[in-house]
């Protein structure tokens, strides 16, 4: 077997050539391994007993009822994940690669710290140092995460170039990746970068839709209709698709951020960009006529990215994904809904797929029921949405 | 046609006979004006000029030019300005030109390669496209007479190195570091054996970038390459001038210093 390096014309390797060994290396590590018992046993104990898999299938019944959806809205919770959000599924399976490539050191990007935050306690847990990379604006509306980093004994390098966001952290981690590449292991936090990486991080995430697709068997004798995803990158989007691509009858929908509005700023890459190259691969990117990166905009940092991963400009193209976008303003009153119907607080993220699925719920195609990857929790947030949505702490 | 690029930049290593001082320009740092003057000062002492069209995101450069390049985008530079730079300097020493992928692709690399041959560039540098992913576009440069340059690291292994050597053309950019622009590289025996593992498998010459600050530096990799890059060093120089007039004096009094090194 070889591992994709493209997804139709879209990934490939557009990086200094300093680290074309290491992204040879990593191929054959994880191609040696993905099917070793040995590592799979390894995983799979770590996934079950530490991270808590399965995540719960949870049926949500009071947003069903205001929001009108009698097919049903199921929720696949890897809010519950160990460390509050998917990312945890990626950083274990990079870093039990890592040890087995003999590297010291891991190194990571982040936005919301998710990402981080699952990579600092993979780290820890194995004992490799850590060191993650994050937007100065970054730090600042998710601090929660900047603070676990640290505890979690990572050490936190805040990156001020461009609008000290994802993108911006992402190029950073790239460049020490290029300088340190003899000892270091670059985990990146989503379905992006030169290849293998879109397709390891894809691979290592297919235990949501895995999971999730035999769990609405379970509950409820069928496939759902739709199944809803936010995009930034597009690693829970990926991750859960990849299980329904071939169920020709479920609609598959990723969500973009879709920020201030379409006159406004926003992080809409599939629906409002042109392919382009950005962090060693091809694909939709934001950018001016001349090629020069954009700025996104998200409420949501795990959303404020230019690009996203090649696969899900693939499956753009192709027609077997629909991308979409949510607004700022629409994610945060879903949040608040959810929060308020469900005792579950989002994370922003995952709020740009609930407030499609109420906002569009007159046009989501097929009869049957609603499945979202509710993809963290909102702890992070509750500094920066409490301050949007004017709820504090003051008596 | 005009000479294609390739055989404009071998000869120039020929009718040299030392070590080829190559130094970089970032196109619209600090502004576009004093870009075009600097790039006209050094040619009198190079024998390459190479000059960058400032990328957003520039994935293989450390902080200095990572900010010139911004700066220089603040400005409002954009490519074809740049490009016109190298049209000022047809009489002068040959052209390359230093950009990442996007920049090329972004209008479709036949606009961004005619525009470049069309200003009398001799070859272009693309940090971010590997030998493995660049047939498409050096077919397209080689059909308007760019030389695509290679780029080769120390962690080039001896296959890859065969595989850059075959398609080679102009001269290979052998980086000297495992790392970014503007950092300190050493000439020590790692670099000596780069270089001697390097010249097995590549026939063109070897040009040695990233990391090289002092006259003392570029002499001794004069010894060992058939070439130097300069690049982070200018720009800081240029940065901290008081003044225009400081920066075109330190520029001159640099250029030449190199050139003076390389040439005893």
């Amino acid at each position: 077997m070889s591992v994709a390096k493209r997804f139709g014309p879209y990934g490939g390797r557009y990086v200094p050539e300093t680290v074309i060994g290491a992204l040879d290396e990593l191929t054959e590590a994880y191609d040696r391994y993905r099917d070793d018992p040995g590592f799979r046993d390894e995983l799979g104990a770590l996934l079950g007993n530490y991270v808590g898999r399965p995540t719960p299938l949870y049926r949500a019944g009071r947003l069903e009822e205001a929001w009108g959806l009698d097919r049903g809205l199921w929720l696949k919770r890897e809010d519950l994940c160990h460390t509050g959000a998917h990312k945890i599924n990626n950083a274990l399976g990079q870093v039990l690669l890592a040890r087995r490539m003999g590297k010291q050191r891991i190194i990571a990007e982040t936005g919301a710290g998710q990402h981080g935050v699952a990579t600092a306690t993979a780290s820890a847990l194995v004992g490799l140092g850590c060191r993650v990379y994050m937007g100065r604006t970054d730090m600042r509306r998710q601090r929660l995460n900047v603070i676990r980093m640290r505890m979690l004994g990572a050490e936190v390098t805040p990156v001020d170039s461009g609008s000290g966001t994802l993108k911006d952290a992402t190029s950073e981690a790239i460049r020490d990746w290029v300088t340190n590449v003899d000892t270091t292991h670059y985990i990146i936090g989503s379905a992006v970068g030169p290849a293998p990486y879109p397709e390891i991080v894809a691979a290592f995430q297919s235990v949501i839709g895995n999971e999730a697709r035999a769990q609405m068997l379970a509950e409820t004798g069928g496939l759902p209709g739709t199944v809803v995803a936010c995009v930034g990158g597009g690693s829970n989007a990926i991750g859960i698709f990849r299980a329904f691509l071939d169920d020709a009858a479920v609609a598959l929908v990723g969500v973009e951020a879709g920020g201030e509005g379409p006159s406004g700023r926003h992080g809409a890459s599939l629906a409002l960009g042109r392919p382009g190259v950005l962090h060693g691969s091809y694909s939709y990117l934001l950018q001016d006529p001349d090629g020069q990166v954009a700025e996104a905009h998200s409420v949501s940092a795990g959303l404020d990215y230019p690009g996203v991963g090649p696969e899900h400009s693939h499956l753009r193209d192709t027609g077997r994904v629909s991308y979409v976008n949510a607004t700022d303003e629409a994610a945060l009153s879903a949040f608040l809904e959810c929060s308020r119907r469900e005792g579950i607080i989002p994370a922003l993220e995952s709020a740009h797929a609930l407030a499609h699925v109420r906002d569009g719920a007159a046009g989501l195609a097929g009869p049957g029921p609603v499945l979202v990857c509710l993809s963290g929790r909102g702890d992070k947030d509750v500094d920066q949405a409490g301050a949007a949505l004017g709820i504090d702490a003051s008596a | 046609m005009p000479e294609p690029g390739a055989l404009r930049l071998e000869r120039a290593f020929r009718a040299a006979g030392r070590p080829l001082f190559v130094p970089y320009v970032m196109g619209g740092y600090p502004d576009l004006d004093a870009s075009r003057r600097h790039a006209r000062i050094l040619a009198r002492h190079a024998d390459i000029i190479e000059l960058g069209v400032p990328f957003s995101d520039p994935l293989a450069d450390g902080p200095t030019i990572q900010a010139a390049g911004q700066q220089a985008l603040d400005g409002g530079t954009r490519p074809w300005d740049v490009l016109r730079i190298a049209g000022d300097l047809r009489d002068g020493p040959p052209v390359v030109v230093m950009t990442y992928f996007n920049t090329v692709i972004a209008h479709g690399a036949e606009q961004f390669l005619n525009e470049a041959a069309g200003n009398g560039v001799a070859g272009i540098i693309v940090p971010d496209l590997p030998v493995d992913e660049a047939a498409e576009v050096r077919e397209v440069a080689q059909g308007v007479g760019v030389a695509l340059v290679a780029l080769a690291a120390p962690t080039t292994d001896d296959a890859r190195m065969a595989e850059i050597g075959l398609s080679a053309e102009g001269f290979v950019y052998l980086v000297a570091v495992t790392g970014v622009t503007g950092g300190q590289m050493a000439l020590d025996d790692r670099l000596r054996a780069l270089v001697e593992r390097a010249r097995r498998h590549i026939k063109v010459p070897l040009v040695v970038g990233f990391g090289v600050r002092t006259p003392e530096q570029a002499r001794q990799i004069g010894d060992i390459a058939d070439g130097v890059v300069i690049a982070s060093e200018i720009i800081r120089r240029i940065g901290d001038a008081p003044d225009a007039d400081a920066a075109d004096a330190a520029v001159e009094a640099f250029g030449n210093a190199i050139a003076g090194a390389l040439r005893t």
